[in-house]
């Protein structure tokens, strides 16, 4: 991670295409400093940040006046932040019968200030947590009593994260787990608080300015979405092909415990949806014995979405394994002990992450965790489903060998569809989709649960969630889109986004002729789409002139009265 | 004296360094106002990255008295635990 001096010298960059955004900072204390180390920490993840800062001490004057600056700068994510000093004054002022409801009093004060904006001008929220202070007047004992400090200030932290457990659009920047990981004495200094009011050192600042941007960038659908792993010496102790699988070190064995302890935190993202593939140097058979037969692993077969295990270069595996899952290279993260490999890997991929993993393997963990590498806005019920759906994907690439022609194929696969309007189960996939697709993805615009929650009862919008399941297996939710009436008796398109998963299945004409069938029913007689370009939607350029649109103006017309249904193979439930 | 000579020429590569300024040359009586790029913000960053260099820390007293460039070495100095 780049310090902050190293940061400040990206202020001086020519800043064409980097994406603009507009931040707003409000704070309870001087904020000059986290606005340079905000500002440089966006251009460093390829963001032109305008950032909107009050004088401090004014967020509830800036927040309650419609017309103040903060409401002109229009902006896309505001970061909340309050100091723990500032509160821990308020606290001693406070009349001591009063203390034992501080924490759900300031609760309700945030609470009343993120309201207000959320009605006002609907930004995503960044709040800042509170790091601890225990100023010891009670020692041990505060932790148990509730009309002391410390009891008071974990609680609000804790009132804080259940007030945004409902709220796609209210965010913690976790500065409590910032503080425990770099420890006090190196987020505070107490010689620059006094002389220039600074309640947290540079350090400190610029792993908060980082945190920030993992919140906007998964925010932006800048999200791991898979772990390609090495073996030996990586997730167990040993080489399997020279050791045998009775020695390498798992479990008790030598310095298994590192490596299970590894893998346990691999089995859990898996559980979270990441995927999980494997790209060894190894004979396949020997590879994955252990996977098979070892008493200790963690990690089974049935945990890895794709298997490679072969004697060819790191870089051409790793590019056959992103075919199959179809996610973007930056998407992915590399784990491998050995720094030639990690450099090979780096060198010829672009965008792949690849952590310098510490020389011993019992620092893995400690310092994966300190790159919060798996950043996300939310989860959906499907998330724990994905590996099963890759590994069904990789079954139907050897059942697609079998065919000599693609259309043969897709016949046989046995496609159902089903359609359902935005509703309270999917809409945390739905949200998660329009997050995580940046290839198919006509206008690409990032919708939260509650964007799409106000649809429901919004007679211009029409949303549309796809699912897909066949032969080998179900999909899920993979296609939304959503149109919007239109002047003239016409639909809008305002978003096609589709999982990259299910590509050329036809899903495309399945969905136009829903589509147009849908526009007959409420008497529109034209679809209106548009395509924005992105770095990554490219496959989509000539979506509508292959569905038969035609451009006027750089937007897409479909007639809907002479459209011919298009053949598809997918059947309607 | 050798050692504050040292000293003023370590310290100078650390302004250069942090101001990102080839051509700042120090004194021991250079005050902030000689160097444009010297303001507040960059004050902090200087004491945090000499305290770095030095391996020590400074008192928040020590910091508020400093006149010049000469009462930094001054402070660095007054440190039992500072080695060149």
């Amino acid at each position: 991670m780049k310090n902050f001096n190293e940061l400040k010298k990206n202020l001086k960059k020519d800043l064409s295409g980097h994406k603009k955004i507009n931040i707003a900072i409000l704070g309870d204390t001087s904020t000059q400093i986290l606005h340079t180390v905000i500002k440089a920490t966006c251009i460093e993840e390829g963001f032109d940040a305008t950032i909107y800062e009050t004088d401090f001490d004014q967020i509830e004057i800036q927040a309650y006046n419609k017309t103040s600056g903060l409401y002109a700068s229009n902006p896309d994510y505001i970061v909340l932040f309050f100091a723990t000093q500032k509160l821990q004054k308020k606290f001693y002022k406070t009349e001591k019968s009063d203390r034992k409801n501080f924490s759900l009093n300031t609760l309700n004060q945030i609470r009343s200030i993120t309201d207000t904006l959320h009605s006002e001008i609907s930004p995503h929220i960044i709040i800042f947590n509170f790091p601890e202070i225990n100023d010891q007047i009670y020692g041990s004992f505060g932790s148990k009593y509730d009309a002391s400090f410390l009891f008071q200030l974990r609680k609000l932290n804790h009132l804080l994260s259940e007030k945004c457990l409902n709220s796609s659009h209210l965010h913690i920047c976790d500065l409590s787990t910032l503080q425990n990981q770099l420890g006090r004495m190196q987020t505070f200094h107490s010689s620059t608080y006094v002389n220039a009011d600074m309640v947290f050192s540079l350090e400190m600042f610029t792993a908060i300015a980082k945190s920030t941007l993992d919140i906007i960038n998964s925010l932006q659908g800048k999200i791991k979405k898979c772990i390609i792993i090495d073996l030996d010496n990586t997730i167990w102790g040993g080489i399997i092909g020279d050791d045998g699988i009775e020695n390498i070190q798992i479990g008790g064995l030598g310095i298994g415990k590192a490596f299970t302890d590894f893998q346990r935190w691999l089995k859990e993202l898996q559980l979270r949806g990441i995927i999980l593939a494997v790209c060894s140097k190894n004979n396949e058979t020997t590879a994955k014995d252990p996977f098979l037969n070892h008493p200790d692993m963690v990690l089974k077969i049935n945990d890895i979405s794709v298997f490679v295990a072969n004697w060819e270069n790191k870089a051409s595996n790793i590019r056959n394994i992103q075919k199959i899952l179809n996610v973007g290279f930056d998407s992915i993260v590399f784990l491998d002990d050995n720094p030639y490999e990690r450099n090979m890997v780096r060198e010829n991929i672009q965008g792949i992450t690849v952590p310098e993993l510490p020389e011993d393997p019992a620092d893995y963990l400690e310092y994966l965790y300190s790159l919060n590498l798996f950043e996300t806005t939310g989860i959906s019920e499907e998330d724990g489903e994905r590996t099963k759906q890759y590994q069904t994907e990789a079954l139907r690439f050897e059942y697609q060998k079998i065919f000599i022609n693609e259309d043969d194929f897709i016949k046989n696969l046995e496609m159902k569809s089903r359609i359902e309007n935005i509703n309270a189960f999917n809409v945390p996939r739905a949200a998660q989709l329009s997050q995580r697709s940046n290839q198919f993805n006509l206008r690409t615009l990032r919708y939260a649960e509650h964007d799409l929650i106000a649809m429901i009862d919004n007679v211009d919008f029409h949303p549309f969630c796809f699912y897909l399941e066949d032969k080998f297996g179900d999909h899920g939710l993979i296609s939304l889109v959503i149109l919007k009436s239109n002047v003239n008796n016409s639909l809008f398109i305002e978003s096609w986004m589709m999982s990259c998963r299910v590509l050329k299945r036809g899903m495309e004409n399945f969905i136009l002729n829903v589509l147009i069938e849908y526009a007959n029913s409420i008497n529109c007689s034209k679809l209106v789409g548009e395509f924005i370009p992105t770095q990554k939607n490219e496959i989509v350029k000539d979506h509508y002139l292959n569905l038969g649109f035609q451009e006027k103006d750089k937007l897409w017309f479909l007639d809907t009265n002479d459209y011919i249904a298009k053949q598809t193979q997918i059947q309607k439930t | 004296m050798i050692n504050r000579e040292i000293i003023l020429e370590q310290i100078t590569i650390i302004f250069r360094d942090t101001l990102d300024d080839k051509n700042i040359v120090l004194e021991e009586n250079t005050v902030a106002h000689d160097i444009p790029e010297w303001d507040s913000l960059n004050h902090i960053q200087l004491v945090v990255a000499i305290e770095k260099e030095f391996k020590i820390r400074f008192t928040a007293l020590e910091i508020q008295t400093w006149e010049n460039i000469g009462g930094i070495i001054d402070s660095l100095l007054s440190k039992s635990s500072l080695k060149i």
